[in-house]
């Protein structure tokens, strides 16, 4: 796809991502890195991809719409041109992903003066890392179940519970964290905390291991965690909404601080083709066979269409409610990522029995570990069922499946 | 050359598509297509010859505003609006299934604007001043290839005579002129013909569609003029390979405006139809289909416009972009088509519902101009 026309100061910008990219590109490191960066699991990958973090950070490719008083570049519709050439450029992933794609939205919208001015800065240089804690054992796709509980003791909140698929918390100073303040609602008895997670009394944090074999999420156990008031977010009864706002960036509805890097769709979809075209079965190339050659162009279709979607949102006389596109894109953009794993598997037939460390796997094995990682996808953030029930009743006006 | 951000659908696009709408709101209600198209079974499918109806006095009003002229190029006499404004007017035919000569006119119109030569923009000034065309170009394989063509011309000093028959011609009994492409030693050419002319026989075909009509269509050693030959062979060839895009986008653009249709017309059955003391939506073996559809249909119009907008800007990759639109369309013209009846239930098998009608008018959409495999092998060479 070409470039869409961009204004003078929007082309200014969109020069200097490039220029900047190509000259600070940190190529590859001398270890692996993981597919995602709620994979990310030993201190030197913590170390090398923080400090990759900072640099793209203080060259203004991060947090460029916020305010510059919150530590932002001041800018107005920047964002998207830094994420779409940091995806063109190849770079690495930013390593703060909930930090900048979930808790500094949600701070923006939610936040007081003083937790904008103590939070914001150093998540966007990644000084501090972010962690969510909202699924718990008994409550994932019915987030409202929520039962660890926030208990008030003067100007403090006594916490007690459980929280699990806690992405980086193994790193995090911080969480966002959803709570139960009153057992008497459901929805108007949660609120919402920021509570510190490394070093902080009364935290425990366990990894978990996922079916790849990799760690990176974990599970989180608080036991009498003391937390000021003062780290409460919007008011008490709350927390519902507030959650809202930041499952809405979760979920790429709405632009977030800082996002792409690693693999965008369009690489991977170019793998994909590579793959075709490269891979061997029964005499011809799987590009050669009618079959698997139409499931690559399908996903490549849906890819474009996908990547058209983001583009027609943002024009109103082609879009009809205002959500119906934006909600679609976590659905679309994981299945579209699982789909592509799984037809990758199959143009690999006995070849993507092969693993990580076996020395003869396809392309090191990346194709069967990316097809199991991309269920983490289709479920974290709201399931694709729980995708289509809001699509269905926020946007379609069905009746609500309770 | 890039395409604009907002594919170039501004404020003169809207004003068109919102003035479209108010017209056909007017004059193609469900009720009018059904009284139509639809009153009798018997009629539409048991006579000896199949109906081939459409609201004359609509279109005559059509033509008066001046859509036959929309996109045909300012130095021919139309207006030369952009493809994404056709894309919209399409749409908005297919969002009502309304039987008219307009689609296939509007496809004749992209070919001979690709035809560029002094008689294209002859019979383009025809097209402008209300008359209606079709494209004659499919043999009795039901071949997209142009250089497929069942006609054979034969070029004389004057002109080129016309013998063979053209197989599956949309809208041939409302078209006033068939675009003939026809094959010769010296390649592909594209010829005018007058559907009145004394060579030409007309066979309509038997079809499922209630909205179109379609035909078999024999030239007997027609004899056309040289003001006729709107692209003389070889360049027949490539003509229809640049209006291509701009074909598969007005296609495109029906079948989502006819889905859209089969998806409001679902979810409304899915929140009024009650069933086990609750809504069917409530349901979500239900629910989530429908959503389906909405993903579909949403799908397929992110990629008809960028398609349209490639045609207005971006001509190197038209054709691209234009073959993924078509193979999305063609995949939820059946999608959709298949859940619309099922989830209505036994009322949605009926002949009464108007689910039929756009059911019908989509399945024949699908194959129109080649179904969505036939588009990604097209798509294979050119990723």
């Amino acid at each position: 796809m070409s470039e869409r026309k961009d204004s003078p100061e929007q082309a200014e910008f969109r020069d200097h991502c490039r220029r900047w990219l190509e000259a600070n590109h940190p190529g590859a490191p001398p270890f692996r890195l993981p597919q995602n960066p709620i994979e990310v699991m030993t201190q030197e990958q913590r170390v090398w991809l923080c400090a990759w973090q900072k640099s793209a950070y203080q060259a203004g490719l991060i947090a460029c719409d916020y305010p510059k008083e919150y530590g932002g570049g001041g800018h107005q519709g920047f964002q998207r041109i830094a994420g779409a050439e940091v995806a063109r450029a190849g770079v690495p992933y930013f390593i703060n992903v909930i930090g900048l794609g979930m808790a500094a939205p949600t701070i923006l919208n939610h936040g007081t003066e003083e937790q904008k001015r103590r939070f914001l800065p150093p998540l966007f240089s990644a000084d501090e890392i972010w962690c969510q804690g909202f699924s718990e054992p008994g409550s994932g796709s019915d987030l409202a179940g929520a039962q660890t509980f926030a208990a008030r003791k003067g100007d403090q909140w006594v916490i007690n519970g459980h929280k699990v698929w806690t992405s980086l918390a193994h790193f995090a100073s911080w969480m966002i964290i959803l709570v139960r303040t009153s057992r008497d609602h459901k929805y108007d008895g949660l609120t919402y905390f920021i509570v510190p997670i490394a070093g902080a009394e009364g935290v425990t944090v366990r990894p978990l291991i996922k079916m790849t074999g990799e760690t990176g999420f974990n599970e989180v156990l608080f036991e009498d965690l003391h937390v000021p008031d003062s780290l409460r977010l919007d008011d008490v009864g709350k927390g519902w909404t507030v959650a809202m706002t930041t499952l809405l960036y979760e979920r790429g509805a709405a632009e977030s601080a800082g996002t792409g890097g690693g693999e965008s769709l369009d690489a991977r979809i170019q793998a994909l083709i590579d793959l075709a075209r490269t891979t061997h079965r029964n005499g011809r190339t799987a590009w050669e066979d009618p079959v698997l050659r139409d499931r690559v162009l399908k996903l490549a279709i849906r890819i474009e269409a996908l990547k058209q979607l983001g583009r027609r949102a943002r024009v109103e006389p082609l879009t009809d409610h205002p959500m119906r596109l934006p909600l679609q894109s976590k659905l679309l953009g994981t299945e579209i990522g699982q789909d592509i794993a799984a037809v990758a598997l199959e143009i690999e037939g006995m070849g993507s029995t092969l693993y990580l460390k076996d020395e003869n796997a396809p392309q090191a094995g990346r194709w069967p570990l990316a097809y199991m990682n991309s269920y983490g996808m289709t479920i974290a953030a709201g399931t694709s069922e729980i995708q289509r029930n809001i699509l269905g009743e926020r946007v379609l006006g069905l009746a609500k499946s309770k | 050359m890039a395409q604009p951000k907002d594919y170039g659908f501004g404020e003169d696009e809207r004003i068109l598509r919102d003035s479209a709408r108010r017209f056909l709101d007017e004059v193609a209600t469900m009720d009018e297509v059904r009284q139509l198209v639809a009153a009798d079974a018997a009629e539409a499918y048991e006579g000896a010859v199949p109906p081939a109806r459409y609201d004359e006095s609509a279109w005559r009003k059509m033509v008066e505003l001046g859509w036959t002229a929309l996109a045909v190029p300012e130095a021919a006499g139309g207006a030369g609006i952009k493809c994404v404004a056709v894309a919209a007017l399409s749409e908005e035919i297919g969002r009502r299934a309304m039987p008219s000569p307009l689609p296939s006119t509007l496809v004749a119109t992209f070919a001979l604007r690709a035809a560029e030569t002094g008689a294209a923009r002859s019979w383009l000034e025809k097209i402008a001043a209300g008359r209606s065309a079709t494209l004659a170009m499919t043999n009795a394989e039901g071949s997209w290839e142009s250089e497929a063509t069942p006609v054979r011309a034969e070029t004389r000093s004057d002109g080129a005579v016309l013998e063979g028959t053209a197989y599956f011609v949309q809208d041939a009994r409302k078209a006033s002129f068939f675009v003939v492409s026809a094959a010769s030693e010296q390649g592909v050419g594209l010829y005018a013909v007058p559907a009145d002319d004394p060579g030409v026989t007309i066979r309509p075909d038997h079809i499922v569609d209630l909205t179109r009509d379609q035909a078999r269509v024999t030239f007997d050693r027609v004899h056309v003029p040289e003001s006729a030959v709107v692209a003389p062979p070889p360049a027949g060839f490539e003509a229809l390979r640049r209006a291509t895009p701009a074909m598969l986008t007005i296609v495109s653009a029906d079948i989502a405006g006819a889905a859209d249709w089969q998806l409001r017309a679902t979810t409304e059955y899915a929140k009024v139809r009650n069933q086990f003391d609750r809504p069917l939506g409530f349901f979500q073996a239900v629910k989530h289909p429908i959503v389906n559809m909405m993903v579909a249909i949403d799908e397929t119009r992110s990629l008809l416009y960028n398609a349209a907008c490639a045609v207005d800007a971006e001509p190197k990759l038209a054709e691209r972009y234009a073959r993924m639109a078509k193979s999305a369309a063609s995949d939820t013209a059946a999608f959709c088509s298949g859940r619309s009846v099922q989830l209505h239930g036994g009322i949605g098998f009926t002949w009464e519902c108007d689910v039929q009608i756009f059911f019908k008018r989509q399945k024949h959409s699908q194959v129109y101009l080649g179904d969505g495999v036939y588009q990604r092998e097209k798509l294979a060479v050119l990723i």
